[in-house]
């Protein structure tokens, strides 16, 4: 039989690797295991799926809880003209991932904004450094753990 | 700093740094370039010198008081993030808004764009040399802002749209502002078309200058006029309608080669479509039988009124903003009582009132969504403007993040200038539309 949804095809091609897929207020939601990304993107991209956008990659920081860092993805299908969301989860003690540079050219500034941010390692990213802030810069700033009010100028400030 | 290129850098050549104080960096951004004579060998492009951690102080706003922190992110088409902000919300909510509301906003959004757009092409030109241009086009955005301005109270820190609906409804010179707005902004455009179109100086730095091809845009993450300068298709409004553009008669515009030219053209014709837009939505909008209330009382006034007699149905404050009386609520506000601020009448004269307003503003109250997290965009000055938020079912978001669009379409500059001249760096990046505010968030 021919499965209709993407969610549906997905999961029949990566048995083991869809954790869960779900709709979530009309979009579609895919949960993989973190090493499965790679491959599953690539199907993705590819045809007959057709994602050929990557509309956006962000991290959410689940503090207190078991996985802590939850990267999310937005895929874009110009054809099709729907969106995709997938999301995985990363244990705090092993913060590497794998990185989409080599399917997308947008993937190299959204993760190093991600590393900066967060301190995800991106593996297979040819140029990870940080983009929002300077050199030098202690710690993740979008961190849970990190304080609002915490300051760390440059040059000091004035009383 | 720029490590990458200072190692890469030959021996023979010269590194040369542009911005982030230069007049053609709008203000943020640096861009060191490894030169040999004129011609660009490599280029590092620097972002974030306006970073203010917008989504850190957003984790820590209720989703009230953070609207207005979207006013800032794209400072010249501020009302169409606060419409990408709320929507997220209001997706998340499950809240039905009124049509006229509705129709505001599109009516908003579309001024935004043709103003964003005007600032874009303004500064793209002064910076090729055209002054008159430029000029030209900052008098028809000043007839735009007038009419913003007349309705919403502010030029560029609007906040005006809210969650559940707008903040006020339309001024009653309305339309008359409007009218003039659409008269002057075609006028500036047909001498805008007239003056550059077949201008040798804009064509020789712009036609085939900076080409970018359908399948980079795409793997860039282009939206927007950029996207469509490619020969893409894709405009959120019509692939994913919401208000009521399904409603209204409009054209995408498309470039071919995805040139300076073509951007700059594509922008051009867009803002044709959107006083298309304009004129049928003013046309179309539901029209109200609500007079605007004339002298109303001072707020202390009000409330020593109150004290005499229980609830006076005439009391009217003074609205410090036409269109917000209470009486307008239907038309411009979502109905449910959780999701918007309650009406300044009831607030100064009834105790009910007063307990709502507690209600809504008191930490931990509030507009408080279910769990989960949403997406929703819309369609920006330069593109797709999403927002991410994940709510915990408290009243301040888990976690917002912004799409800006501005930041995959200058994620492509250093690719875009390759090759090129230092002068083609002007052109390029102006007619990229970076905007600070949104890309360093």
């Amino acid at each position: 039989m021919e499965e209709k949804t993407v969610l549906e095809r997905l999961r029949k091609k990566f048995p083991a690797e869809v954790e869960d897929a779900a709709s979530s207020l009309g979009d579609d939601v895919i949960i993989i295991g973190k090493s499965a990304l790679l491959p599953v993107m690539t199907y993705l991209k590819g045809k007959p799926e057709d994602y050929a956008m990557l509309l956006d990659l962000t991290c959410v920081d689940f503090r207190g809880e078991k996985s802590r860092f939850e990267m999310v993805y937005h895929l874009f299908s110009l054809t099709q003209n729907g969106r995709l969301r997938i999301k995985t989860r990363l244990p705090e003690n092993d913060l590497r991932m794998a990185s989409l540079t080599s399917l997308w050219k947008n993937a190299d500034w959204l993760e190093r904004e991600v590393y900066d941010l967060f301190g995800v390692q991106f593996e297979g990213h040819p140029d990870l450094r940080r983009l929002f802030m300077y050199d030098g810069f202690e710690g993740h700033p979008l961190r849970k753990d990190y304080p609002l009010r915490r300051r760390q100028p440059l040059i000091r400030l004035k009383d | 700093m720029p490590t990458r290129i200072l190692k890469e850098a030959r021996q023979d050549t010269m590194l040369l740094n542009m911005g982030p104080s230069h007049p053609a960096m709008h203000g943020t951004i640096r861009i060191m370039l490894e030169l040999d004579g004129e011609r660009i060998l490599n280029s590092e492009v620097e972002v974030g010198y306006l970073h203010r951690g917008f989504e850190k102080t957003c984790e820590h706003r209720t989703y009230f008081s953070l609207l207005p922190y979207t006013d800032r992110l794209n400072y010249v088409s501020p009302l169409i993030n606060n419409l990408g902000y709320v929507m997220t919300v209001e997706k998340l909510l499950g809240v039905e808004v009124p049509e006229r509301a509705q129709y505001i906003r599109v009516l908003m959004s579309e001024l935004s764009r043709i103003s964003d757009h005007l600032t874009c092409l303004a500064a793209m030109a002064m910076e090729c040399g055209a002054f008159t241009a430029f000029l030209y086009k900052m008098k028809a955005r000043e007839f735009l802002w007038d009419v913003i301005e007349q309705t919403t109270g502010a030029r560029m820190t609007t906040s005006y749209i809210r969650i559940g609906g707008v903040r006020a409804d339309l001024h009653p010179g309305f339309d008359t502002a409007l009218k003039k707005a659409i008269e002057e902004t075609r006028l500036v455009l047909k001498d805008v078309h007239g003056l550059l179109d077949k201008n040798k100086i804009f064509l020789n730095r712009t036609r085939d200058v900076a080409v970018m091809s359908r399948e980079d845009a795409v793997a860039f993450g282009w939206t927007g006029p950029c996207l469509r300068s490619t020969g893409v298709c894709y405009d959120v409004r019509k692939a994913h309608p919401y208000l009521v553009y399904d409603r209204l008669n409009w054209e995408v515009p498309l470039g071919e080669r995805g040139d300076n030219f073509d951007r700059y053209l594509v922008r051009m014709k867009e803002m044709e479509q959107s006083l298309r837009i304009i004129e049928q939505a003013a046309v179309r909008i539901p029209r109200t039988s609500r007079a605007f209330i004339a002298g109303g009382m001072e707020p202390a006034q009000a409330i020593k009124e109150s004290r005499r007699q229980r609830v006076r149905k005439d009391i009217a404050l003074s609205p410090n903003l036409e269109g917000s009386e209470e009486a307008r609520y239907p038309d411009i506000l979502a109905s449910d009582k959780g999701f918007v601020v309650p009406p300044k009448e009831e607030t100064y004269t009834t105790i009910e009132g007063l307990i709502n307003h507690f209600k809504f503003f008191m930490l931990g109250h509030g507009i408080r969504p279910p769990k989960g997290d949403v997406y929703f965009a819309v369609e920006g000055g330069n593109g797709e403007l999403g927002f991410y938020i994940v709510s915990d079912g408290t009243d301040r978001p888990y976690r917002l993040h912004l799409r800006a669009p501005c930041f995959h379409i200058v994620a492509a500059l250093e690719q875009l200038i390759r090759g090129r001249y230092v002068a083609d760096v002007i052109p390029t990046f102006g007619s990229m539309n970076m905007i600070g505010g949104e890309l360093d968030r």
